[in-house]
C-alpha cells in the first residue's frame, strides 16, 4: 500500500507565556543579553504514514498533544518542523493560510467534536454542508444544491431537515451535519476529532456504522482521534498512543489493546471500564510532566511509570519496532507476549 | 434483612413548566440506597437521572416542581421539607459532585478557603482550626503538597485536581448520602479510574450511602452494587448489578447493554436502538413510555406500569420482559 499521508518529524512549538521569571528575562535580555525563551513542545518529533483505505486511531490524555498534532496536519496551523506528505507533495512548507485556498485543501477534510458547537449557528444545515462546495468546488445554483442533498442522503440526514439550524437539531443529526459538510468535497484522508464524544451510546452507535459505511463506499482513510478506547478498538485498523507530545506505541489495534507493551499504554487500557470485569487496579499516580523545555534525554514517562529506573532518566528511549508494532520504552521487550521473537 | 435504607425515594415525579406546555420530566421514580451502598442511576441524557438528584437536594429550577412522591432521608421528607430544614441536612447530611468541577467552584476564591468555609458552616469546625483542617482535606484526596495547592485557584489545576478539591468539599462534614453527577465526565479515562477509586475508598471508609450518575453503563457496573436504569423520567429496571448484567429483563436494558462498544468484537455487532426518547410534553404519552421504540411491544402495554415494589430485589417496569434464567448466579451482596 502506498501511503496517502506521511508525516517526518514533525514539531510544534509554542512559545511560553510570561511565567514566573518573565520579568527578570525581559530585564536581562534589555541589558544585551541574549535569551532564549522557554517553549512549550506540544508536539515533539512525531513521524508516522496513512495508508490509502486505513483507519488510524489516536489515542492519548488531553494535554497530550492530540489535537495540534491533527491541526499541524490537516494544515489548519503551521509545524515547526518536519515534514507533511499528502501523495508525493510536499505540504508543511506552505503556510497556513495559503494553503487554505490550495488545490489540495479539499483532500485533507476535518469533522470536529461537537457539531453544535462547531457549525456556524446562523447556518442551516444546508448553508453548513454547501459552505465547503462553494468555496473549494466552486459550485453554484441547481449543482450546488444537489450535491448537497446527495451528500445529506449519504449521511442518512433526512432532506427536510436541510432547513434549520443547529440549535434545531437532535445530537445525532447535528453529528450528521459536520460529517456531511467534510465529505461534500470528497476528501481522501477524513480526520475525525472525537466526532462521538458529544453522544449517547445508542446514537454513538449509528454514527459510528455510518462512518464504517461512509469508507467502504468512498474509499477515504480516517484518522481517528479518541480517548474512549473501546471505539477506537472496533473502528480502527491501526493505533497511536500518545504521551506529552511524544508517539509512545503504535500498533494493529487489536494487538495493542490485548497486550499493551508500553507502560503507559497498560495503564490507559487498564483504566477503560468494561462491562464484564471487575476494576483492575493498575492507576497511574501524579500528573503528567510539564511540557515546557522537557529534559530531552529522559523518557516523557519517568515519574509516572511503575517501571521506571535511572537509566530512563538520562536516555530517551526511541521509537523501536518489534514486528509490526512500534514501542518507545526501554523494558518493552520484556513485556513482549512469551518466546514470539520479533522478526 | 436489608439494613434501615439511607435514603428512600417513593413514587416521585416532577413536573417543569414550560412555554410549550408542562414537560413530565419523572414519573412515579422510586428506589433506594441503603447505607453504605452504591446505588448507580444510568441512563441517556434526557431521561431524568440529574432531575432526580436535584429534587432530592431540592435544587431544581424554580420552573421545575415535584408533583407527587417523597424522599425519606431518615424521618426527613426532603420533598417536604422547609427551606430551613433542608438547609440543616445539606452538605451535612447529603452533599453533591456536579458534573464539571471546574464551573462548580468558585474561581475567584482559593480552594483551601473554600474547603474551610464548609468546614465552618456545617462542620462544626472553629475559624481558627479550619485552614488547617482543609489542608488535611486536601491530603485525604490525595493531592501532593497540599498546604501549597490550598492557596491555589481553580483555574491553577487541572480538571483531575479540581474534582478532587469539588470531593473534599463534599465530604468535608462527613455526609450520610453522597449525590455523584456525572463525577468524571471529560475527564480522562486515567484520572477517571482514580477518582473513581477515591469516591469508593472513601464512600467505604465513611460508611456513606453514595448515588452515583452516569451515562457509561460499563463504569456503572464496575462502580456499583446496584443500578437503577432510567428511560424518559421512569424507572424500567432497578437490579442488583451482576444480576442486570447476566440477565436484562427490560428490553431498553438489554439494548443499551448491546449498544456498549466494550460488548461487541466489531462494529456490525454493536446494535443502535431504534427511536429516540419520546417528547415528554404530549398530552398522549402511552403508560410505558419506551412501548413506542419497544421491540417486544404487546397489547397489555396500554395498561399503567406495574409499580416498583420499592424493596423488590430485581424490578422490573415491563409487561412483556425478558424471560429470566432459570440459573441465576448467585447475587452479589450489597456490601
Amino acid at each position: 500500500m502506498t501511503a496517502l499521508l506521511d508525516i517526518a518529524d514533525v514539531s510544534k512549538w509554542f512559545p511560553a507565556g510570561a511565567g514566573p521569571g518573565a520579568w527578570a528575562r525581559l530585564k536581562r535580555r534589555l541589558s544585551g543579553g541574549v535569551e532564549k525563551l522557554p517553549k512549550v513542545y506540544a508536539v515533539d518529533d512525531v513521524s508516522f504514514a496513512i495508508a490509502k483505505g486505513e483507519t488510524v486511531g489516536l489515542v492519548g490524555e488531553s494535554g497530550c498533544g492530540k489535537s495540534t498534532l491533527v491541526r499541524a496536519l490537516t494544515r489548519l496551523i503551521d509545524v515547526s518542523q518536519g515534514s507533511v506528505k499528502l501523495g508525493s507533495r510536499e505540504l508543511a512548507l506552505k503556510p497556513a493560510r495559503v494553503f487554505a485556498r490550495d488545490r489540495d485543501r479539499a483532500r485533507i477534510q476535518m469533522v470536529f467534536q461537537d457539531a453544535g458547537e462547531s457549525v456556524n449557528p446562523r447556518f442551516t444545515a444546508f448553508a453548513a454542508i454547501a459552505d465547503p462546495l462553494r468555496r473549494l468546488r466552486k459550485l453554484r445554483g441547481n449543482a450546488l444544491k444537489e450535491r448537497v442533498e446527495t451528500v445529506a442522503g449519504q449521511c442518512g440526514l433526512p432532506l427536510q431537515l436541510l432547513s434549520r439550524f443547529p440549535h434545531q437539531l437532535s445530537g445525532g443529526q447535528r453529528a450528521r451535519v459536520g460529517i456531511a459538510r467534510a465529505i461534500a468535497v470528497e476528501p481522501d484522508l477524513l480526520v475525525l476529532d472525537e466526532p462521538t464524544a458529544a453522544l449517547d451510546v445508542s446514537v454513538q452507535v449509528v454514527v459510528l456504522q455510518l462512518l464504517q459505511r461512509l469508507k467502504k463506499e468512498l474509499g477515504m482513510s480516517y484518522l481517528f482521534v479518541s480517548h474512549d478506547l473501546s471505539v477506537v478498538r472496533l473502528l480502527c485498523d491501526r493505533v497511536l498512543v500518545m504521551y506529552l507530545g511524544k508517539i509512545v506505541e503504535a500498533g494493529p489495534a487489536a494487538k495493542v489493546f490485548e497486550h499493551p507493551l508500553h507502560p503507559y499504554t497498560q495503564a490507559l487500557v487498564a483504566a477503560v471500564p468494561r462491562l464484564h470485569e471487575t476494576a483492575s487496579r493498575l492507576r497511574l499516580t501524579g500528573e503528567p510532566r510539564s511540557p515546557i523545555d522537557p529534559d530531552p534525554n529522559a523518557c516523557r514517562f519517568y515519574g509516572r511509570c511503575p517501571h521506571g529506573v535511572d537509566a530512563c532518566k538520562t536516555t530517551m528511549p526511541a521509537l523501536d519496532a518489534f514486528g509490526d508494532r512500534q514501542v518507545a520504552c526501554h523494558f518493552a521487550e520484556s513485556f513482549l507476549p512469551q518466546p514470539r521473537i520479533a522478526s | 434483612m436489608t439494613p434501615a435504607p439511607a435514603l428512600s425515594v417513593e413514587g416521585l415525579s416532577v413536573e417543569f413548566r414550560t412555554r410549550s406546555g408542562a414537560v413530565r420530566a419523572l414519573e412515579n421514580v422510586s428506589f433506594r440506597v441503603a447505607k453504605g451502598e452504591t446505588v448507580a442511576l444510568v441512563g441517556e441524557s434526557g431521561s431524568g437521572k440529574s432531575v432526580t438528584a436535584y429534587a432530592v437536594m431540592g435544587i431544581l429550577d424554580p420552573a421545575g416542581r415535584v408533583t407527587a412522591g417523597r424522599a425519606m432521608l431518615g424521618d426527613l421528607d426532603l420533598l417536604a421539607a422547609t427551606p430551613k430544614e433542608l438547609a440543616n441536612v445539606r452538605g451535612r447530611k447529603i452533599a453533591m459532585i456536579f458534573q464539571n468541577p471546574r464551573t462548580a467552584l468558585n474561581p475567584i476564591r482559593p480552594v483551601g478557603r473554600q474547603i474551610a468555609d464548609v468546614l465552618i458552616c456545617h462542620g462544626n469546625v472553629s475559624r481558627r482550626a479550619a485552614p488547617a483542617q482543609a489542608v488535611e482535606m486536601l491530603r485525604a484526596v490525595g493531592i501532593t503538597d497540599p498546604a501549597r495547592r490550598a492557596k491555589a485557584y481553580p483555574f491553577e489545576m487541572s480538571g483531575g485536581m479540581c474534582q478532587r478539591v469539588m470531593i473534599a468539599i463534599a465530604l468535608a462534614a462527613k455526609p450520610t448520602l453522597l449525590i455523584a453527577d456525572e463525577p468524571t465526565t471529560g475527564l480522562d479515562v486515567t484520572t477517571q479510574a482514580v477518582i473513581m477509586d477515591l469516591i469508593n475508598d472513601l464512600a467505604k471508609e465513611l460508611g456513606m450511602a453514595t448515588i452515583f450518575i452516569t451515562h457509561d453503563l460499563a463504569l456503572a457496573g464496575q462502580r456499583s452494587a446496584r443500578i437503577v436504569v432510567m428511560h424518559a423520567g421512569h424507572v424500567v429496571e432497578n437490579a442488583p448489578t451482576a444480576d442486570l448484567f447476566a440477565n436484562p429483563r427490560h428490553p431498553y436494558t438489554a439494548e443499551l447493554i448491546a449498544a456498549t462498544p466494550d460488548s461487541a468484537a466489531s462494529l456490525d455487532e454493536l446494535a443502535a436502538i431504534a427511536g429516540s426518547l419520546p417528547d415528554l410534553r404530549r398530552a398522549d404519552l402511552p403508560p410505558c413510555r419506551y412501548s413506542e421504540r419497544c421491540p417486544r411491544k404487546i397489547a397489555a402495554c396500554a395498561q399503567p406500569l406495574p409499580l416498583a415494589a420499592p424493596d423488590a430485589a430485581h424490578f422490573v417496569a415491563c409487561w412483556n420482559p425478558l424471560p429470566a434464567q432459570v440459573v441465576v448466579a448467585p447475587t452479589v451482596s450489597a456490601a
